[in-house]
């Protein structure tokens, strides 16, 4: 028997967790140290210079006040990455316990529950979101609110699918019949084995949950002034078309450090799930 | 099959009025008051006012009634009135209904073929330049945020270059053609009014091509993965073996059935699409059911909230029963019984 050869790292296979890293990285790390590579604070006000196009004192501009929108973009991807993260975590959370829990289960509490998952797949859950932001009144913390609540369906059903395949497997039977309790047989045993699979699913999620929360503020119903988020900040691009350094910038940090996540999240659904090993 | 179809249709009445006590729920149990949001701080000051909105819109009624009222009137087909315009939800949701399927068709139209194309392409080319870079454009096509596309389309095309008309569904100047339809372009042809036809049609232009550069993105996917699907399955391997031509292995042994896989997915899509409506709407100032629904959720209409969400909730669970018995049709492997 000849041994398989080892495949050689292509970049056409890899490439994706390559350049999510890195975009997600570049994102991640700037704005985590922005107190440090800005120069200017995110709601200093420097009138005699609103308005600047780029140039070596201000490399993004300045906007309608004359904040720097460099220091803006950084503070902003804060508030608009910790959003999207936020939100993942606990609906994934959420949604996975009560998708396991359901499935592990199974009966007439199973059956409930994908009835409520419907409900809420099936209504427009931005429209959900914004009548919720506006009830409670717009704030950074309650879109985040609004959106938990309409998040976790996908990570329930992939959940509950998952524990549903891994139930009837050996091991688990052999737990069950070994006398362990239907509680910690879930956690120490099947728990673990939907991880990958929902860790992959939340990564790729966090991209759609930063576009949907970065919309929220756009339409005026997320971060209120002077705090920075980069949805919010797009959106002055309305009433000052003709700075286009004030629109550009913010879109571009979301588009780019989406783009990583996707990437992220692709080779790690890749990586994770046998059936797409193929290609 | 009927019986199942009939059986998916019975089940939609629980999702159905989940829909309705979830929106209802929302609007009426949470801390904001639905009269400080449509009476203004003035009228809010005076008693007499509260109670009189109050009384006129059921408030003053305990929850559970004022729920049974909306579900009793909502059965008899009367979708209630909109407290912020006085008028019918019905009557504005069948003006804004057109409005957004117009704009939703032509999106499709645009991004579907060349979408199932690029994503064939990229599929047969799998690890080559070209899927390198179909796959880099619909990726980032994934990434784009649909309200700074939209924004920057806007100002671009039409502040800068003059390209294409202002927001709206059409200039100032013009008339709407009669409505039969209500989506302008259909009404305009069907009046042979070629003026309203060319405004209707340009104006329509950027706000589809924002939906549509979402929806390529979103099909080129699909159909890529599908289509590697196919090609890993033992059949392709015999159709090449036997040499035929990998157009003649692709076009007709692999494609008919990636396809399948892709219509599936058109709730997602369907879902995809109304989010960004939402967005796109707003910022072309498009008068249809994505403007409406955030114009209906900043003032607490909620009755406009209501109906709006069961339409759009309903349009997805029988395009969802749509799609299911259609993959049933295509893919005589699955039997409902």
């Amino acid at each position: 028997m000849t041994r398989r050869p080892r495949r050689p790292f292509r970049f056409t296979r890899h490439g994706g967790l390559v350049v999510g890293a890195i975009l997600v990285l570049v994102w991640a790390g700037p704005a985590i140290l922005a107190p440090w590579l800005s120069r200017y604070d995110y709601s200093e006000q420097q009138l005699e210079a609103a308005l600047s196009p780029p140039t070596s004192t201000h490399v993004f501009g300045t906007d309608e006040l004359g904040r720097d929108v460099f220091a803006r973009v950084l503070y902003g991807a804060r508030v608009t990455l910790v959003l999207g993260l936020a939100v993942v975590a606990v609906s994934s959370a959420f949604g996975t316990l009560l998708g396991a829990v359901s499935g592990f289960l199974g009966g007439w509490q199973d059956e409930a529950l994908m009835r409520a998952t419907e409900v809420v797949m099936a209504f427009p859950s931005i429209i959900l979101a914004m009548a919720i932001v506006v009830a409670l009144g717009p704030s950074i913390e309650h879109a985040a609110i609004a959106m938990m609540l309409v998040w976790w369906p996908p990570y329930a059903r992939l959940a509950r699918g998952e524990v549903l395949a891994l139930k009837r497997l050996d091991f688990v039977e052999a737990a069950t019949a070994l006398g362990q309790r239907r509680w910690r047989v879930l956690i120490r045993h099947v728990l673990p084995n939907i991880a990958s699979r929902i860790l992959a699913l939340a990564t790729l999620d966090v991209g759609a949950a930063i576009i949907t929360g970065a919309g929220l503020s756009f339409l005026g119903l997320g971060a209120v002034p002077p705090a920075p988020e980069l949805g919010a900040m797009v959106s002055k691009g309305r009433e000052l078309p003709t700075a286009w350094w004030v629109t550009v910038f913010p879109g571009l940090a979301i588009l780019t450090s989406v783009l990583g996540l996707n990437f992220l999240g692709d080779s790690l659904r890749d990586l994770t799930d046998p059936r797409r090993a193929l290609y | 099959m009927a019986v199942y179809a009939l059986r998916r249709l019975l089940l939609a009445i629980p999702t159905l009025i989940g829909i309705t006590l979830l929106t209802f729920l929302v609007s009426h149990a949470l801390p904001k008051d639905i009269v400080l949001v449509n009476l203004g701080d003035r009228a809010t000051q005076d008693p007499e006012l509260v109670a009189a909105f109050r009384q006129k819109w059921g408030l003053d009624q305990p929850l559970p009634l004022q729920y049974l009222r909306y579900v009793s009137r909502l059965a008899r087909g009367d979708l209630g009135t909109s407290i912020a315009t006085n008028r019918s939800v019905g009557r504005e949701l069948a003006l804004s209904v057109p409005a957004t399927l117009e704009l939703a068709a032509v999106a499709i139209i645009i991004a579907v073929p060349p979408g199932i194309l690029f994503g064939v392409v990229s599929a047969a080319r799998r690890g080559g330049g070209s899927d390198l870079i179909i796959r880099g454009v619909s990726s980032i096509g994934l990434a784009m945020p649909t309200f700074w596309l939209a924004l920057l389309m806007l100002i671009v095309f039409y502040l800068q270059l003059g390209w294409a008309p202002g927001p709206g569904r059409l200039d100032a100047g013009i008339t709407p053609p009669p409505a039969v339809t209500g989506m302008h372009t259909i009404d305009a042809l069907l009046a042979g009014d070629m003026v309203a036809l060319r405004n209707a049609a340009a104006h329509l232009v950027l706000p589809a091509m924002v939906l549509a550069i979402v929806s390529f993105a979103f099909i080129v996917r699909i159909t890529r993965e599908s289509m590697l699907e196919v090609l890993n399955q033992d059949y392709v391997r015999t159709a090449r073996a036997k040499g035929l031509a990998q157009r003649i292995v692709i076009g007709r042994h692999a494609l008919r059935n990636a396809l399948i896989p892709v219509i599936t997915v058109t709730g997602t899509l369907y879902a995809q699409l109304m989010a960004g409506t939402v967005l796109t709407e707003t910022i072309f100032s498009w008068p249809g059911i994505g403007r409406y629904a955030f114009s209906s959720a900043s003032s607490l209409d909620f009755p406009a909230i209501m109906g709006t969400a069961l339409v759009i909730g309903a349009t997805y669970i029988v395009l969802n029963l749509i799609v299911d018995l259609l993959y049933g049709l295509v893919n005589p492997r699955i039997r409902y019984d």
